[in-house]
């Protein structure tokens, strides 16, 4: 092992990075602040997909060409690891939004507490959750919020499957099935897609039917960046595994050297314990 | 200052380059493409270092605008809205722009050096981590040129400032902070893995320098509440934008909740800010009393118990916000058990010197006057943490004195030392001493004229981030504000010090000073590029 830890020439891919990033960044504040620059967004958006791609690809070849040996391996397991656990704590903070905001903001906005401060601004209002009566003028609360009985059941269904067929897929590459596991994968890939689509059907009803939108104070607010950033969570989740179909089917990986799938796994675990939360607290209890 | 001399290349260490990975190495590129393409951490934490100092006289330079408008009572040289500016992108700039980097930049030389490992984890990453700096910071001063001005609510953009009262160009503050924090989570990703897995064979984690302990529990901190201030602000960035409601009480949020979630944050963050500098301070103690450090072992666990305090003691912030009492009395307490942990350092510091052959070389001195003053930010803090005090106090330049004490003389002073002691390893020459002699005294002259007087001001109920003040405190604000041009003033000293050393001066050998002990003190002065591509043997010193 002395001597053989891999230090990478010279790369041009994090400067371009995070040029990439720079520029999608300004043209989504023109976007947001000016109502233009859509097409730099764009621009943007795919300079750092195209970099991304091209990082990856340099780090796959090296990895096929044997460069890593186990000390590298285990810095991409830390890495990977402790990037999930920085994603935990970005889920953490809209969590923590959401159970402050039932907790404390909208009893106390209806009179509960010690001094009540808040309960002076709109005497008339009672607090509930889910709140469909926000407390200011001008603010529409929601029609009625979504049962967790229908789409959300299907869909939590449909995560831990999709959970479940990557572990098959797993043990089968470990005990070296290509096949099976390339089936599996792919069912898990299909299964993401579908918590997609479901998703959408339900965001689109929220809006239309429900009344649920962001602009319905703090309920449509919480609902969606919740179940928002989890979905986006699923769309990237849902890229990855495909790029570890793709590399299965050119035969990458091996039984007992595999980290980029295992990453990939964890991963998906990952956004599929956020939506077991998302499920019970956003839209059980 | 860019031209910390390419290191001659030495034959061995070209040809084992990445363990017979000669195509890996192919011609390096040379001028700007060498810096914007490098994946060496040493070069990674020179850029580090440039960076953090540019933005070191940048946020200066707004500083000195806020002492020059409160030199007297009074509006003389800027309007209210631009001196709001200056406050806010001060901070901003301090925290996120140079104290921050700064120590990131010393991580990148200093820990991979004093582990045996040949670089960072992740050499790529790093220099994503480095570049997206750049971008966030050029991003986040354009704001001052945008319509309706830069941010102006405060470093701490409390909503509904910063949402419902905010200057258009917010939307872009937001995005620079994404960006910035990116770089932050990235850079300590990169750090933990590099603490956790390059060790040289035979060094434990209890036998580790503890400015490689306290950045690893830094690098926890920071991947714990960046995500977290990445929340709030998208959460910000939907109530501009996307008519949410979470800090709006008409629609059931609470403006409150974003002082919740961003001193979760906040917190947190004073300690990334500082735990490193104990490290640094750790270090050059020990080896200018020549002395072994007193108490290694618990000052990994006062390290590691401040760590944990700081999640729970946030709301120290907000006792005047209306908590419950419950919650005021929680958070006084715990906060007031961090001076149990962070007393035990000092204690130590001060035993290691007991009885020490010290001498009083450039990085002790600023060693020595942060344990001095940064104590005294200590016992203010402590001040502050009583919570019905605090109702005095709170946003008076009392407060402002009591963050500044552990900010400056502490964090930056540390930082400081932290050059002073490290130079001669990145150059191969000694500092010039006399400069730096006059750079310590005028800044320790400087930082406490500045800062001591905002005591009194603020204890006599000073508010802080107003342009304008009653007339009983001009004589304060007189002194504070001639101790800030001098202390402003005496930092192009330190650059004068920084170049002339990069440039010549007396060579050092690879032991650059008497009794430090750590591994990088075994390599050349100046390090070679590249460095501990076979892994050294690590040997513990006999107890």
């Amino acid at each position: 092992m002395s001597g053989s830890y891999y230090v990478p020439a010279t790369s041009k891919w994090p400067v371009l990075g995070s040029l990439a990033l720079g520029v999608m960044m300004i043209g989504a504040g023109m976007l947001l602040v000016h109502g233009f620059g859509g097409p730099i967004v764009a621009i943007g958006l795919a300079a750092v997909l195209v970099v991304m791609a091209l990082w990856f690809r340099d780090v796959i070849r090296e990895s096929r060409r044997g460069l890593y040996d186990a000390q590298m391996d285990r810095s991409f397991r830390w890495g990977m690891g402790w990037f999930i656990f920085s994603e935990v704590m970005f889920f953490a903070a809209f969590f923590g939004t959401l159970f402050y905001v039932r907790t404390f903001a909208v009893p106390w906005l209806g009179g509960e507490g010690a001094k009540g401060i808040a309960a002076l601004l709109w005497p008339g209002f009672t607090a509930h959750w889910p709140l469909l009566n926000p407390p200011g003028e001008g603010i529409a609360g929601p029609r009625e919020v979504l049962s967790p009985w229908q789409l959300p059941l299907v869909n939590t269904l449909i995560l831990v499957a999709s959970s479940i067929t990557l572990t098959v897929a797993h043990e089968a590459l470990k005990e070296g099935y290509r096949s099976t596991c390339r089936n599996w994968l792919a069912g898990t890939v299909l299964l993401g897609l579908c918590f997609i689509a479901i998703q959408g059907v339900e965001y689109y009803e929220a809006y239309t039917h429900y009344g649920v939108t962001l602009q319905a104070g703090i309920y449509g607010a919480t609902f969606f960046i919740l179940t928002g950033f989890h979905g986006l969570h699923v769309i990237i989740g849902t890229i990855i595994l495909t790029v570890m179909l793709v590399r299965i089917l050119r035969q990458h990986f091996s039984p007992d050297s595999h980290f980029g799938f295992e990453a990939a796994a964890w991963y998906w675990h990952f956004v599929d314990v956020v939506w077991i939360g998302l499920f019970l607290f956003v839209y059980v209890f | 200052m860019a031209t910390n001399p390419a290191p001659k290349p030495v034959p061995q260490h070209a040809s084992t380059a990445a363990g017979g990975l000669a195509e890996a190495h192919p011609e390096r590129p040379s001028g700007l493409l060498r810096w914007l393409l490098t994946t060496n951490h040493k070069e990674i934490g020179t850029l580090y270092l440039i960076f953090s100092l540019t933005m070191f006289f940048i946020g200066g330079v707004f500083a000195m605008v806020v002492r020059a408008e409160l030199f007297q009572p009074g509006l003389q040289l800027v309007q209210p809205e631009f001196f709001n500016q200056m406050t806010t992108m001060h901070g901003l700039i301090m925290v996120f722009g140079a104290v921050m980097p700064a120590f990131v930049g010393l991580a990148n030389w200093m820990v991979p050096l004093q582990i045996g490992a040949p670089d960072m984890a992740l050499p790529r990453l790093n220099n994503f981590s480095f570049w997206l700096l750049p971008v966030a910071f050029t991003l986040l001063l354009s704001t001052l040129l945008m319509p309706g001005g830069g941010p102006n609510f405060g470093w701490t953009f409390y909503a509904p400032l910063s949402t419902t009262y905010a200057p258009p160009s917010t939307t872009f503050f937001i995005l620079s902070l994404h960006i910035a924090g990116i770089s932050s989570i990235l850079g300590a990703i990169n750090i933990i893995a590099t603490i956790l897995n390059l060790r040289a064979p035979g060094m434990r984690m209890m036998d580790m320098p503890l400015f490689v302990w306290t950045w690893l529990i830094t690098a926890f901190l920071l991947i714990a509440v960046m995500p977290v201030l990445a929340g709030v602000v998208t959460m910000m960035l939907m109530d501009i934008n996307f008519g949410t409601s979470f800090f709006n009480a008409a629609g059931g949020g609470d403006p409150v909740l974003f002082q919740h979630l961003f001193w979760f944050f906040g917190h947190p963050e004073v300690y990334i800010m500082i735990l490193p500098a104990f490290g640094i301070v750790s270090a050059i103690i020990p080896t200018f009393a020549r002395k072994r450090l007193f108490g290694y072992a618990s000052m990994v666990y006062a390290t590691a118990a401040i760590a944990i305090l700081s999640f729970l003691v946030w709301a120290h912030h907000m006792f005047v916000v209306g908590l419950p009492l419950v919650a005021e009395l929680f958070f006084m307490y715990c906060t007031m058990l961090i001076a149990v942990p962070t007393g035990v350092k000092v204690f130590n510091w001060i035993t290691t010197l007991f009885r020490g052959s010290i001498s009083f070389e450039p990085p002790m001195l600023f060693a020595l006057a942060f344990v001095v003053l940064f104590t005294i930010g200590g016992f203010s803090g402590l001040m502050l943490a009583i919570a019905p005090a605090d109702f005095q106090y709170h946003d008076t330049y009392f407060v402002v004195a009591h963050f500044h004490y552990v900010l400056v003389p502490g964090a930056v002073f540390a930082i400081m030392a932290g050059v002073y002691y490290w130079l001669p390893k990145w150059t191969g020459h000694y500092p010039h001493e006399r400069l730096a002699q006059w750079h310590f005294w005028l800044s320790v002259v400087g930082v406490n004229l500045t800062f001591f007087p905002m005591h009194f001001s603020g204890l006599a109920g000073m508010p802080r981030r107003i342009p304008d003040y009653a007339l009983q405190f001009a004589d304060f604000n007189l002194v504070s504000s001639l101790g800030a041009f001098l202390f402003g003033a005496s930092q192009l000293l330190f650059v004068a010090v920084v170049v002339l050393c990069v440039r010549g001066g007396r060579q050092a050998p690879a032991q650059a000073w008497e009794h430090a002990e750590d591994l990088e003190w075994s390599v050349p002065s100046p390090a070679p590029l590249h460095t501990f591509e076979t892994p050294p043997t690590f040997e513990r010193p006999a107890h």
